[in-house]
C-alpha cells in the first residue's frame, strides 16, 4: 500500500538485532555481567532475540527479563484509555549488571523514563544502556538510546507499526496515518 | 475487556469477563510483593480512608497494605472513636471523606446493601469489605484466585462450601463469582444454617458433609458466625465439630489433592481441626498473601475507572 510504506522487513529487522547484538558485545567487554530486559509487549520479543544473536556471537547465555511499565507511567491519571498490567518477570538479580534495556520504538522517551523508574526498584545495575528497533525522534524528555536498529524520521501525525512473528505472526516495520 | 465501574459492591453485579480481569490484572501485581522494595507508583497521591464499622484485623490491614503498595495515602477511621457515635448518618460520614477529598472509601458495615446505598450517594469509588450477610466480594475474589492458581482453572470444579452458610457473605459472593467463571458448588451444613433460597444463586445444597467431601476439588470452611444474629439457633459446637468438621480422618476418604481454603479467623477444634489447618492440603496462609494481590487490583481498576469518567466529563 502506498500509503504504509515498509522501512524493515523480515531481513531488515533481523539484520539490524544482529549489528546491535555485536555492538553490545563490543561495548561490553565483560559479557558475563550482561542482562538483557525487554519491555512489554514488544520489546521483549526483541530483548529475547538479542539475546540469542549475542549467545550465538559469544557462546554465552544471557539473562533475559520482561518488564511491564504500566505502573510506573506519568499519564495513568489521564483518560487514555485503560492498558491492562502484565506481568514483569525478572527472576536474577540486576545489582552491579550492565542491564541492557530494550523497547521496540523510541519516541517520546516517557516510556524509558517508566522503564528506568521501575528498574532502580529491583536494584542497582552497574549500567543501563538502551536498545531500540527504530527510533522515530520527537523526543519529549532528555533520553537517547545507545543502540539503534533503524532511525525513522516521521511526523507527529503519523505512527510507526512494528509487527513480530512471536506477537503479530509476520517481521516488519512500516509507517501508518495516527488513527 | 476494561473496567468501567467506579466500585466493587458485590460479584452479583460483575460479568464473569470483569471477575476475570481482576483476577489476571492480581497476578500482574502479585510480584510486586515479591520485590526488594514493593512499592510501584500507580496510585501516587490517591488518598484511600479504610471506614470500618465492625471489627476486623486481616481484611483491613490487607487493604492498607495493598494500597501503600501501591504509592497510595491510607486513612484509617475506627468508627467507635468517631462522629459515628454521635448519631452522624452513613452517608453524612461518606460525603464529609469525600469533602476530605479522598479518592477511595474501602468499607465494611454490618448492614446489608450499606455498601450499594454509600456509592450511589457519592462520586468517589466505594469498595464494599463486607456487608452484614450480604457480600465480601475481595474475599471471595482472593478464594477464586487462590483456587486457580493451585489447580489452574475454575471451570468444571467441583467446590464445597462447608459451615454457617446463613450469615456469610463470604458465602454469598464465593457462590456468585465460582457459578459465573462455571464451577459446581454445593453449599454444606445442618439445615438450621443453610438459608432458604440459596439454590437460587445457583449452588446445590446438602447435609451429608461426607458425600460432598468425596466429590470436591476444594472445599472453603466457614466459621460459626455467633456474633451476627443473637437470636438465631447454632448448633453445639462439639456436635458440630463431630458432624460437619474438617478433620483428617474426614479428608482421607476425600480427594488426596483437595484444596482447603479458609477465610478466617480459625476456630480450630469448632469447623476444622488443628491437624488440617496446618497440613498439607491447606492453602490458607496462601490466601491470606494473594489477598493483597487481589486488593491491589481492585483498587487500581476502580481508580482507572474513576479517572477515565473524570476525564471524559
Amino acid at each position: 500500500m502506498p500509503e504504509n510504506p515498509k522501512i524493515l522487513d523480515q531481513e531488515g529487522i533481523q539484520r539490524a538485532i544482529q549489528r546491535i547484538a555485536h555492538e553490545i558485545i563490543e561495548k561490553n567487554k565483560d559479557s558475563a555481567s550482561l542482562c538483557v530486559i525487554g519491555i512489554r509487549n514488544r520489546g521483549v520479543y526483541i530483548a529475547q532475540r538479542i539475546s540469542g544473536a549475542i549467545k550465538q556471537i559469544s557462546g554465552e547465555e544471557v539473562l533475559t527479563g520482561a518488564l511491564d511499565i504500566t505502573l510506573y507511567r506519568d499519564d495513568l491519571a489521564l483518560a487514555t484509555g485503560q492498558p491492562l498490567v502484565r506481568k514483569t518477570e525478572i527472576d536474577f538479580d540486576i545489582n552491579d549488571k550492565n542491564l541492557i534495556l530494550v523497547d521496540d520504538v523510541l519516541f517520546t522517551g516517557r516510556t524509558i523514563r517508566a522503564a528506568l523508574d521501575a528498574l532502580i526498584d529491583f536494584g542497582r545495575p552497574k549500567t543501563i544502556q538502551l536498545a531500540v528497533l527504530v527510533d522515530r525522534g520527537h523526543r519529549e524528555l532528555p533520553i537517547r538510546a545507545d543502540f539503534v536498529g533503524k532511525n525513522i524520521p516521521t511526523s507527529v501525525k503519523e505512527s510507526v507499526e512494528v509487527r513480530l512473528k512471536e506477537s503479530d505472526g509476520k517481521d516488519e516495520v512500516f509507517i501508518a496515518e495516527k488513527k | 475487556m476494561s473496567w468501567t465501574k467506579k466500585d466493587l459492591l458485590g460479584l452479583e453485579y460483575l460479568t464473569p469477563q470483569e471477575i476475570e480481569l481482576i483476577l489476571d490484572t492480581a497476578e500482574s501485581f502479585k510480584e510486586v510483593s515479591t520485590r526488594e522494595i514493593k512499592k510501584v507508583p500507580a496510585l501516587r497521591g490517591k488518598t484511600a480512608v479504610n471506614l470500618f464499622y465492625e471489627p476486623s484485623t486481616r481484611t483491613r490491614v490487607s487493604f492498607e497494605v495493598a494500597a501503600k503498595r501501591l504509592s497510595a495515602d491510607v486513612i484509617n477511621i475506627a468508627t467507635e472513636t468517631s462522629s459515628v457515635r454521635k448519631g452522624e448518618t452513613l452517608i453524612d460520614t461518606g460525603k464529609n471523606i469525600q469533602a476530605l477529598k479522598a479518592d477511595i472509601i474501602i468499607m465494611r458495615h454490618n448492614c446489608s446493601g450499606a455498601a450499594n446505598m454509600l456509592a450511589r450517594a457519592l462520586d468517589i469509588s466505594v469498595i464494599n469489605a463486607g456487608d452484614g450477610w450480604h457480600e465480601h466480594p475481595t474475599q471471595a475474589l482472593l478464594d477464586i484466585f487462590t483456587l486457580k492458581e493451585k489447580l489452574g482453572k475454575i471451570k468444571g470444579l467441583n467446590v464445597a462450601i462447608v459451615g454457617d452458610i446463613a450469615h456469610s457473605r463470604v458465602a454469598r459472593s464465593n457462590i456468585w463469582g465460582l457459578v459465573k467463571l462455571g464451577a459446581k458448588v454445593t453449599v454444606c451444613a445442618p439445615p438450621m444454617l443453610l438459608p432458604a433460597g440459596i439454590e437460587l444463586t445457583g449452588a446445590r445444597t446438602s447435609s451429608d458433609i461426607d458425600a460432598v467431601l468425596k466429590d470436591a476439588d476444594a472445599v472453603n470452611v466457614l466459621r460459626m458466625q455467633f456474633e451476627r444474629d443473637e437470636n438465631a439457633a447454632f448448633p453445639e459446637q462439639l456436635d458440630y465439630f463431630k458432624k460437619f468438621g474438617i478433620t483428617e480422618e474426614r479428608l482421607e476418604k476425600a480427594k488426596k489433592d483437595i484444596v482447603v481454603m479458609h477465610p478466617g479467623p480459625i476456630n480450630r477444634g469448632i469447623e476444622m481441626s488443628s491437624g488440617v489447618a496446618d497440613g498439607d492440603n491447606s492453602v490458607i496462609l496462601e490466601q491470606v498473601t494473594n489477598g493483597i494481590a487481589v486488593r491491589m487490583a481492585v483498587l487500581f481498576l476502580v481508580s482507572q475507572a474513576r479517572e477515565a469518567k473524570k476525564g471524559r466529563q
